[in-house]
């Protein structure tokens, strides 16, 4: 079951983008549990663009850290490339699709994976806006 | 995957041997008779699968009509549970209302769980699932304790095909021995005692008398046999109901017609096994040689299951902070072959219940791979292993943030 990833999953899990800590994040957002066995945290650094609409920010860096299988791993490196220079605008519609897509798909069984690279990235561009209020 | 392939999933299923393939190899093209047929066709493969039923009981040291061929452990498994309490249910005077007890343990093969689960969901049994020890250690005072009036049967596994661990099946035979003593020998109100030696048969003593069990489960491609054979050994005076209808094949207990190149693959298999102490020697020099690597080359791994009660072929160890599907992956491109309990890389998405019955927490149960060893593993493959796995394991920390 493993083995029927396609070559851009395996390309990213054994060669992660955007993988480690971040110094003072300006957004966090973690998704899964270890219950589940996937955990995913996702950190952002923004720059503020001029004027009160922070949807026009950018998202400069992004880190992740996941304990998981290769799906979660993967998907987490690709949300990471996704988001990268993005707006928070842009970013925020980035979707589990996207993900997927990107990564020339999923087995179906993993496309919880996908959901939750996205998810994670959105909360931590949540984090951001709160905290930036 | 250009590497040299390593396989260390024994458990899951063994290559046929050789030899035994020869065997095997007549008996699709030119013996294919069907050995109920009275003709001289069906002569020759009738005699086949007398001689493999003869090398049967040869080796659990029971009568050949003791012996029922079946498609495979699962099926064996399945014919042991729900016939035993089917037939009480009709054997009680009582008749009507009377709902058999059985005791089975929470580490079981799944095949065993579900059929318990079957019964329980249809209301033909009572079943107590018993939990083990953080060793995976069935406690016997536990099953004395679970026994009832109503108790037809207890279906313990001979050893674990996750942990290794093996259960006291000799020590529960006496036990059971004695309850039925007491219970003044009448064959209405036995308790039968079921173990699935699937794993064990290849490493352990599978004598029925000494182990004193009624039912014993066996699959062939677990001891270098083909895949979709198996066998039940059913003690004489079992009160068994077949679970399928047909023909009369087997003594009318598995009807349909024979697998006989897997019946004779199978017969040649259990043969091969007797001679093979010095290879199961090595085969354990050859784990120890595993479990020692890993714990001291990897930080923070642990052993699951039992140090002393184990199968000397099985290596199952938990490396929290890594997954244990990842883990699988990156073995299996560097050409290694094993298994892992995470929930991941299962179908339903569940974590294995074996490691969760051990009382392990997620980070350990996830994390959790196994490596089983065969006749065919050597010294050279265990030492690519370790020279491999320290590195993956350390990758997938830093990747996890707790390296």
């Amino acid at each position: 079951m493993s083995i029927d990833y396609s070559e851009k999953v395996i390309k990213h899990f054994f060669n992660p983008q955007n993988m480690g800590k971040m110094e003072d994040p300006d957004g966090v957002g973690t998704a899964g549990n270890i219950a589940c066995g996937d955990e995913m945290t996702i950190c952002i650094k923004v720059k503020g663009a001029a004027g009160d609409d922070r949807e026009n920010d950018v998202v400069e860096d992004v880190r992740f850290e996941t304990l998981g299988c290769a799906a979660a791993i993967a998907t987490s490196s690709m949300v990471t490339e996704l988001a990268k220079g993005k707006t928070i605008k842009e970013a925020k519609q980035i979707s589990l699709k996207d993900v997927a897509g990107e990564l020339g798909g999923l087995p179906p069984i993993k496309m919880h994976c996908s959901n939750m690279a996205a998810d994670a990235l959105h909360k931590a561009i949540e984090d951001y806006l709160q905290k930036s209020k | 995957m250009s590497k040299k392939k390593i396989y260390l999933d024994y458990a899951a299923t063994t290559p046929v041997d050789e030899e035994v393939f020869e065997a095997m190899k007549p008996y699709f093209c030119e013996k294919f008779g069907n050995p109920s047929s009275s003709h001289q066709f069906g002569k020759e493969t009738r005699e086949a699968v007398e001689a493999a039923r003869k090398q049967v009981a040869d080796f659990l040291r029971c009568k050949p009509e003791e012996i029922i061929f079946t498609s495979g452990a699962t099926e064996s498994n399945n014919l042991a549970i729900k016939g035993v309490t089917a037939k009480s249910i009709g054997q009680k005077k009582s008749g009507a209302g009377f709902v058999p007890h059985v005791i089975t343990s929470s580490v079981e093969h799944s095949c065993v769980l579900n059929a318990c689960k079957t019964l329980e969901d249809d209301k033909l049994a009572e079943v107590t699932y018993l939990s083990v020890n953080k060793e995976g250690l069935v406690e016997i005072e536990e099953i004395e304790r679970a026994v009832k009036s109503r108790t037809v049967l207890v279906s313990i596994m001979y050893a674990n095909n996750e942990i290794g661990t093996v259960q006291p099946i000799e020590e529960i035979g006496n036990l059971i021995k004695r309850l039925n003593g007491s219970r003044g020998g009448e064959r209405s109100s036995r308790i039968y005692f079921h173990t699935d030696a699937v794993q064990a048969i290849n490493y352990l003593d599978c004598d029925v008398n000494t182990l004193g069990v009624d039912l014993l489960s066996i699959s062939a491609h677990k001891f270098y046999g083909p895949k979709g054979v198996g066998a039940l050994f059913i003690k004489e005076g079992t009160s068994i109901a077949r679970i399928q209808d047909g023909g009369g094949q087997e003594f009318g207990m598995r009807p349909g017609t024979h697998n006989v190149p897997g019946i004779v693959g199978l017969g040649e298999a259990i043969t091969k096994i007797k001679n093979n102490e010095s290879v199961n020697e090595n085969i354990e020099r050859l784990s120890d040689k595993l479990i020692d690597g890993i714990l001291k080359s990897v930080p923070n791994s642990k052993l699951n299951g039992s140090c002393k009660k184990r199968l000397p072929n099985n290596v199952n160890i938990s490396f929290p902070g890594a997954e244990g599907e990842a883990i699988l992956l990156a073995l299996s491109f560097e050409g290694v072959a094993v298994s892992t309990g995470s929930a991941c890389a299962s179908s339903d998405l569940r974590p294995s219940h074996v490691l969760v019955a051990l009382g392990l927490g997620p980070a350990d149960y996830h994390s959790s791979v196994r490596f089983t060893l065969g006749k065919y593993t050597t010294e050279e493959e265990i030492g690519r292993v370790l020279t491999v796995l320290p590195g993956i394991i350390e990758r997938l920390r830093k990747i996890s943030g707790q390296a």
